[in-house]
């Protein structure tokens, strides 16, 4: 599978090594090797069931949560190998974050809803959780639009403001990665570019990994692309390189819109 | 086209159209009936003796119902206290927790059992422990049989809606890092607030008539009791007794009680809607 691994010439914040994912006996994921780049972003495209959410949700083990839902191999993240049962998954998911696909605010006010994952591991004075919040919000470019209503229900706001929300409850827990599954499949097209151009923001402070269906939008927002086709990485390299010039064939058909 | 088939369809709809409509009269004219004659003879028992006044020795003229109102609140209400937070853990548990385990699926059947079990039993059962090991009634061991029909209710209610709750919500908490005793307390069962409650209140709506339970464990008591520990008078039993009664008065006393246990049934019923259409809005 070498042929296919390459490490992107920025610094990586995770090493994927020869991971294999099963869901009970079906083989999700196979010998998967990639290098995520530090502060920069590694979109992963393909067709539906080709594996990329299911990549991106072990970077933070979300799939523990299912039994029979296992992953072989190794992802480092800080030198450690985050899929040893050690690790505390609490942690990590402190450390890596993630946002979905559909909006999913929270039942309670917009401020709780950003002060409910700070809670989980600081203990902040009033004021500071405050400023924390706002910080937060900020960071999402939710900001403004909420700033008068922080006491209102997350539920209260429109589907492109809750998944910026969301942004904003995964930014305050200062994650050092962030996991995007297709975060804009579900908003219209003004909430998607203020979601992109949030992420054009965001990867200077942080690592990120997003997942979509939309090739435009992964030639837009990322700085590496990874093509992945039957659970197995087909290519991955330069976003520029992979839309322009790829090398395989298989890459080629996909992005021209002759296959998938 | 052909013309027959559309005939007979439309003629199969209006049938079908007529026989639910009728099933639906013939319910309806049922509840009527049953709600307008227990009003018609029931409320006119209401005054102010009625709720101050506690039940009348054999051969007396009037009194009131103001002890068996008070023991069938406070059996009700320590029922409540008791059952709400033993059912809803257990449902909390049955969702979160336990939904594959093998435990999780014997509490659930053994729950399902306690749902249709005769009153009468769940009452003989209590008398067994915790009347004829005391030699006495009392309140606490009416309590204790109303709990038993109370927990199922609200574990199935609690499980039931938190496994409405979407499991993108559930992912949501977990990816920040939350453990999972905080996503269920804090996330899913706050997802589904409105819906517990109204569990328990219909809960509450179940046991508040249940006679079978409280005739040999709380028993009755002719005078005013506020003491969980002595044999305590409560709205159905005495209904029973005193709807079998020769005595006018008695009489009078049944019908205005089981006018009230309908007006308490009724406002509980219409709370629970009330909360329940919040529970879907959010």
């Amino acid at each position: 599978m070498t042929d296919t691994t390459q490490s992107p010439a920025a610094a990586s914040a995770m090493q994927v090594r020869d991971l294999s994912f099963y869901y009970g006996k079906f083989k999700g994921l196979k010998n998967v090797s990639l290098d995520i780049a530090r502060n920069h972003v590694t979109a992963f495209i393909g067709p539906s069931g080709c594996g990329k959410s299911t990549l991106l949700r072990t970077f933070n083990r979300m799939f523990d949560l299912y039994p029979g839902q296992r992953a072989e191999g190794e992802i480092l993240f800080n030198g450690r190998n985050i899929l040893a049962p050690e690790q505390d998954v609490n942690l990590l998911r402190a450390k890596v974050g993630m946002v979905f696909q559909k909006p999913t605010p929270f039942p309670m006010t917009i401020f709780e809803n950003i002060a409910f994952g700070v809670r989980l591991y600081e203990s902040l004075s009033n004021s500071a959780m405050t400023e924390r919040v706002e910080w937060a919000l900020r960071k999402a470019a939710l900001w403004d639009e909420v700033k008068d209503k922080l006491n209102q229900s997350g539920l209260s706001l429109s589907g492109g403001q809750q998944q910026r929300l969301c942004i904003a409850r995964m930014v305050a827990v200062k994650p050092e990665v962030l996991l995007l599954d297709e975060p804009t499949s579900a908003l219209d097209p003004i909430s998607t570019a203020k979601v992109e151009e949030l992420v054009n923001e965001l990867k200077s402070d942080y690592t990120i990994a997003i997942v979509t269906h939309n090739m435009q939008q992964a030639a837009r927002i990322s700085d590496y692309t990874a093509y992945m086709y039957l659970g197995e990485l087909i290519e991955f390299g330069e976003t520029e390189q992979i839309f322009i010039k790829p090398r395989k064939q298989a890459t080629e058909d996909y992005i021209t819109g002759r296959f998938g | 086209m052909n013309k027959g088939i559309y005939r007979r369809r439309k003629a199969m709809n209006a049938l079908g159209l007529a026989l639910s409509g009728l099933s639906m009269a013939m319910g309806l004219a049922a509840l009527t009936w049953i709600l307008w004659t227990l009003f018609y003879n029931g409320l006119g028992a209401f005054s102010l003796d009625f709720f101050l006044k506690s039940t009348p020795a054999p051969g007396t003229e009037g009194g009131g119902l103001a002890n068996a109102i008070v023991g069938s609140l406070m059996m009700v209400g320590f029922t409540t206290l008791i059952s709400t937070p033993i059912g809803i853990l257990a449902g909390i548990y049955l969702a979160e927790f336990g939904s594959r385990s093998r435990f999780g699926s014997i509490t659930r059947f053994v729950t399902d059992i306690m749902l249709s079990a005769p009153s009468i039993v769940i009452g003989l059962f209590v008398y067994a422990v915790a009347v004829a090991t005391v030699k006495h009634f009392s309140g606490w061991a009416g309590s204790l049989a109303l709990c038993l029909i109370a927990v199922p209710v609200v574990v199935r209610t609690t499980e039931n809606m938190l496994n409405l709750v979407p499991g993108s919500l559930r992912e949501a908490a977990f990816a920040l890092g939350a453990p999972r005793w905080k996503v269920s307390l804090a996330i899913t069962l706050r997802a589904v607030r409105g819906g517990v409650i109204t569990g328990v209140l219909l809960a509450v709506a179940r046991i508040i008539g249940e006679t079978a339970p409280l005739l040999f464990t709380a028993l009755n008591n002719q005078f005013f009791n506020a003491d969980m520990a002595k044999p305590m008078a409560n709205l159905p039993v005495v209904i029973y007794n005193f709807a079998m009664s020769p005595y006018e008065n008695w009489q009078q006393l049944a019908w205005g009680g089981a006018a009230l246990i309908a007006l308490i049934v009724l406002a509980i019923n219409v709370a629970a809607r009330v909360l329940f259409r919040e529970k879907v809005q959010a």
